[in-house]
């Protein structure tokens, strides 16, 4: 009796394998993910803060659904009303770009990276070439949506005074600092 | 037990951080990902110490305190997916695709994704595979592929720093403006992150590209 269980078992296990070779057979087989399809949606983010500051909470999940080449006809104007609603005062902003231009970079939500040079979010020169670890993103969205064209306007609200993260970074891979 | 004991950790987050977040990157930012392993916090793309590479960083699951770094795992359910535009049409011309198997992160690409939008099908066999390192490891766990593909998975520090609360009490206009100093609201959480470093020569570049990052799941 006993016997004949671990027969079947065998059997079964048998018939686990050859049916597992038989569809790695049809992929590859040394690799246990290709032809994998991971169709629904998650999270999107391009630059940080996008989706958090100008799209309106019933819209974030459409936001991220939708792929960037659409995001300036599906959400553009939004972003705008949204930009003027936070500074009522907004002119152009250190970048010398007007309310609709200004909108116009935000609206697609693609981080710009360079890769012949510098790569930072702003410092001072480099503009969107990338985000270091150690980019005060908030600071400069700050600078950009409430500073107005020198930076004097609304001096309480163009920088959260926190400048550096709280733990220093590697200056190896993988860069980050180990979790507390 | 693993599973309550997370559920307590999220609780007690959901507290201290009260109302809702405004805006914290991109941490907790839409209902549908809030709190599951698709929830991106932050995208970083920077040059890397060899200036011949580009280092990308893509992390997820924001807001873990110590505790619940503990239990913290990536999810063999999520594709973490970089979209690369190349050409200025803000549509991807490689992806780089990292996806979480048997406690390894198998990292794909760069490579032409099979279709572009929002379906994303793993292309080929893994560049690099690299073990993922745990949580209070001494040092981190790092790989590199014979075509110079560095990479990394596991809990990070959070990298991103901002007075959150300050600028959720100016938006619900209980502050005039921001303290100096501020304090930064992510100071002493973790997140999970994949950092891959890729050599510029394979990435097909003009001199300028779009980044970002995307999650998604099995049907």
């Amino acid at each position: 009796m006993k016997r004949n269980l671990y027969t079947i078992i065998g059997l079964c296990a048998l018939t686990v394998m050859l049916g597992a070779c038989h569809k790695d057979k049809q992929t590859t087989p040394s690799d246990p993910n290709t032809g994998e399809t991971f169709s629904v949606t998650g999270d999107q983010v391009g630059r940080p803060g996008i989706a958090t500051v100008f799209i309106a909470a019933a819209d974030k999940d459409n936001f991220n659904a939708t792929i960037p080449s659409m995001m300036n006809a599906a959400y553009g104007a939004k972003i705008q009303t949204q930009l003027t609603a936070l500074n009522p005062g907004y002119t152009t902003n250190l970048l010398g770009l007007s309310a609709a231009q200004f909108t116009g970079v935000l609206a697609t939500d693609v981080l710009n990276v360079s890769t012949t040079g510098t790569t930072t979010y702003y410092d001072g020169t480099n503009v969107l070439t990338g985000r270091k670890l150690t980019d005060d993103v908030i600071d400069v969205s700050l600078i950009l949506i409430f500073g107005g064209p020198t930076n004097a306007a609304n001096p309480t609200l163009t920088s959260d005074h926190v400048d550096a993260n709280d733990k220093a970074f590697l200056t190896a891979f993988p860069y980050e600092a180990a979790p507390w | 037990m693993k599973k309550s004991k997370l559920i307590i950790a999220s609780a007690a987050m959901v507290l201290v951080l009260g109302g809702g977040i405004l805006w914290a990157s991109d941490h907790a930012d839409a209902p549908n990902t809030k709190g599951k392993t698709t929830d991106i916090t932050d995208l970083y793309v920077f040059q890397g110490a060899n200036t011949n590479d580009l280092v990308f960083v893509g992390n997820v699951q924001g807001l873990l305190s110590p505790t619940a770094t503990q239990t913290a795992a990536f999810d063999e359910n999520t594709l973490i997916e970089f979209k690369i535009d190349n050409n200025g049409d803000n549509v991807e011309d490689l992806v780089i695709q990292c996806v979480y198997k048997g406690g390894k992160m198998y990292i794909y690409g760069p490579v032409k994704p099979s279709q572009t939008g929002t379906s994303s099908t793993i292309v080929g066999t893994a560049s690099v595979v690299v073990p993922v390192t745990a949580y209070g490891a001494s040092t981190p766990v790092t790989v590199t592929s014979s075509t110079g593909i560095m990479a990394f998975a596991g809990p990070r520090d959070d990298p991103f720093f901002f007075d959150l609360d300050q600028y959720h009490k100016i938006i619900a206009g209980t502050a005039p403006g921001f303290n100096n100093p501020g304090h930064d609201t992510f100071a002493g959480t973790n997140v999970m992150s994949v950092v891959v470093e890729v050599p510029k020569s394979l990435l097909n570049s003009t001199g300028k590209m779009g980044v970002w990052l995307r999650t998604a799941q099995k049907n």
